[in-house]
């Protein structure tokens, strides 16, 4: 374990605490860029999703996780990026500048949409924003003109200053990469600056925060804004992704996918979005490989352990009947949600710290380092 | 003016289907201060046990719904013991969460069971209709306004008379003070799981000839239910039955009168307003909280 000895503030706020981490993640970052080279283009496309899933987690983390503003409502701030780019590229405004437009109109949106939250928490806030993403889909499958209604909008290639980045191409993935690590960037420097420190006063008591000078109203308005900025970008790219938007993309369900991302990945730090984001994309791929290989392995290992052939065969066939019955998928979805709140309520970064510190006290370790704490008296309504 | 008086009726009756769902989630947030985001499809899981015992079993109408209401109290039993009791104490949010886990898990699991088909019973309700001058309405939407009208009173005079009530109004406030005072918490709140499983399952019950039985069904209801538990004030059980009416109304008024697009818009648009005006809904308490 290494002690990093800190003399000065700045030291202790700096993104990267030694050297060591410039070398991981240098090295993380060497084999990103080298993935489109050596990887097929199944694969690529899945980590491009990656890469957009992330930029809306990190978006929901730094509302949800670091502000402690519930929303169900993201799927509409990724409908309004994802919009704005079909349109303005059908008016021929060129990607560089509707990038940054989606981002600050849907920015706009999203502090309209903060207002509202504060006044309300809690139950009161998701509420909200529920009836939010819903109006907002009513009124793209309403706006004819602009939206071309259930028909849904085709996007064309997207054009980077005369250059055509194809969905499908490595620069594309190159393109998304980079908006990545930049919203993780900024992401981290908002948070140790006084704003995010703000941010995650409010969420540990907004009581304590106002007291200590905070202005509530303003830091909640700013922290809705960010995230629906955020969130628009990953619209543009989703948009340049799917290459088709319709309305029905942007159900309620979708919002929760977002918010699985991070209760999977982890709601307290930047980290969880990433591998929320990992973990939601790819668990997809696996099931479908999972289902045509598993019940062939059950049956040989059945046959291999004594049991008739044509019972083995049987086995096959009824295992492979339950891998393809319809809704199957959301059968695990629900089943993972639930397994990890109930036994790894700090996701996946939670896990990998926990094995993380495991090694480095190596025999000293104690179970208690992680454990929460519960709390009864806390009663939400009387905030 | 008939049509408005024909139209704000089916509005009730629709408000009324609301108003029992809301009742479920109000319960549960009553006596525990958790949101059950499963609870439409606790309901579509009611309607598919009593078509099991109806449809499949050929049992009597009154024997299925006693069978189906109690087969779900049992189940809303078993959820609260397995899944809700070991996160109780856990921030708000993750508790929201783990019941819109349940409600996907249910959703597809019904699927899968029962199948995709809509399915539909034989009620006593299923015909007929009650005739006031020119206003039509039908037995089957009748008998849910009757029977959520009483399924309200009951419960409100169950939670502000009894002892039992209050126990649970007391555990809501302050758990830790509620076991304090000798009541049994977690007794408590696995009957209110129950009470609330029972609610909903009367609900699908009664639905079954309206909406039909689908795995679907609980979600969509549900997420008009929601709004108006919200728009009556989370805690409050009359306020489940007003918010159900008022969305319901709402709802079916905006359809008749509005141009397509609105029906669907509007109770989230006045859900929103009332919101921003009285954040703490309708009949909900305004307390400040104490440092």
């Amino acid at each position: 374990m290494r002690f990093v000895f800190k003399t000065d503030y700045d030291q202790d706020i700096r993104i990267l605490k030694h050297g060591g981490y410039w070398w991981s993640y240098g090295v993380l970052l060497a084999v990103l860029i080298a993935v489109p080279f050596l990887v097929g283009s199944y694969l690529q496309s899945q980590i491009v999703f990656v890469f957009i899933y992330a930029i809306v987690g990190v978006a929901l983390m730094i509302l949800t996780g670091f502000t402690g503003q519930a929303s169900l409502g993201h799927a509409a701030f990724l409908a309004i990026g994802a919009y704005v780019a079909a349109y303005m590229q059908k008016l021929g405004v060129p990607f560089i500048v509707y990038f940054p437009l989606a981002a600050v109109l849907t920015g706009i949106i999203g502090a309209m949409v903060g207002f509202p939250a504060l006044r309300l928490h809690g139950i009161y806030l998701v509420i909200a924003t529920i009836a939010f993403a819903f109006i907002v889909e009513e009124v793209l499958a309403r706006w004819e003109t602009v939206t071309n209604g259930n028909e849904g909008m085709r996007v064309k290639t997207l054009d980077l200053v005369g250059m055509p980045v194809p969905r499908d191409s490595a620069s594309f993935y190159f393109l998304c990469l980079l908006v990545l690590v930049g919203v993780i960037v900024l992401a981290l420097n908002l948070l140790r600056s006084p704003t995010g420190r703000a941010f995650v006063a409010i969420r540990d008591s907004e009581t304590a925060g106002k007291s200590m000078g905070i202005d509530l109203a303003a830091y909640k308005v700013k922290s809705f804004a960010i995230s629906a900025a955020i969130t628009g970008m990953a619209g543009v790219l989703f948009a340049h992704k799917m290459t088709f938007i319709s309305p029905e993309m942007f159900t309620l369900l979708l919002s929760i996918e977002f918010i699985m991302v991070i209760i999977i990945g982890g709601a307290f730090g930047v980290h969880g979005a990433v591998f929320g984001a990992i973990f939601m994309v790819m668990v997809d791929p696996f099931l479908t490989a999972l289902k045509d290989d598993v019940p062939v392995l059950a049956a040989s290992i059945a046959s291999s352990l004594g049991m008739a052939q044509d019972a083995a065969g049987h086995l096959r066939d009824k295992m492979s009947a339950i891998g393809s019955a319809a809704g199957l998928k959301g059968a695990i979805y629900g089943l993972i949600i639930m397994m990890f709140i109930l036994f790894e309520p700090y996701g996946l970064y939670g896990r990998w710290l926990k094995v993380k510190l495991f090694f480095q006290l190596f025999p000293l370790y104690k179970r208690a380092t992680f454990k929460r704490q519960k709390t009864y008296v806390k009663s939400e309504r009387n905030r | 003016m008939l049509d408005f008086i024909q139209q704000l009726v089916s509005g009730i009756a629709l408000g009324c289907v609301y108003g029992l769902i809301a009742l479920g989630f109000v319960l549960i947030y009553k006596a525990t201060e958790v949101v059950n985001f499963a609870q439409g499809d606790l309901m579509m899981l009611g309607g598919f046990f009593v078509f099991t015992f109806i449809g499949l079993m050929g049992l009597d109408y009154w024997l299925g719904f006693l069978f189906a209401v109690c087969g779900m109290a049992v189940f809303g039993m078993a959820t609260e013991r397995i899944l809700i009791r070991p996160i109780l104490g856990y921030p708000q949010f993750s508790i929201v969460m783990a019941t819109i886990g349940l409600g996907y898990f249910l959703r597809s699991v019904a699927g899968m069971i029962w199948g995709t088909d809509d399915l539909k019973i034989e009620t006593p309700f299923s015909a007929g209709v009650l005739r006031i001058g020119n206003l039509v309405l039908a037995h089957d939407k009748l008998s849910v306004i009757v029977a959520t009208v009483i399924l309200c009173a009951v419960l409100y005079a169950f939670f502000n008379f009894t002892r039992l009530g209050t126990a649970m109004r007391a555990t809501s406030e302050n758990m830790l003070a509620a076991y304090y005072m000798g009541i049994p918490v977690k007794r408590v709140v696995s009957l209110i799981w129950a009470i609330s499983a029972a609610v909903a399952a009367c609900a699908g019950v009664l639905l079954a000839p309206i909406t039909f039985i689908h795995s679907n069904v609980g979600l969509g209801l549900g997420l008009k239910a929601f709004p108006a538990a919200v728009l009556g004030g989370f805690g409050s059980i009359p306020g489940a039955l007003v918010g159900g009416l008022i969305i319901g109304v709402i709802e079916t008024l905006a359809g008749f009168y509005l141009p397509q697009g609105w029906k669907d818009v509007m109770p989230y648009i006045v859900l929103l307003v009332v919101l921003l005006i009285r954040p703490q809904g309708l009949f909900g308490p305004s307390m400040r909280k104490k440092v």
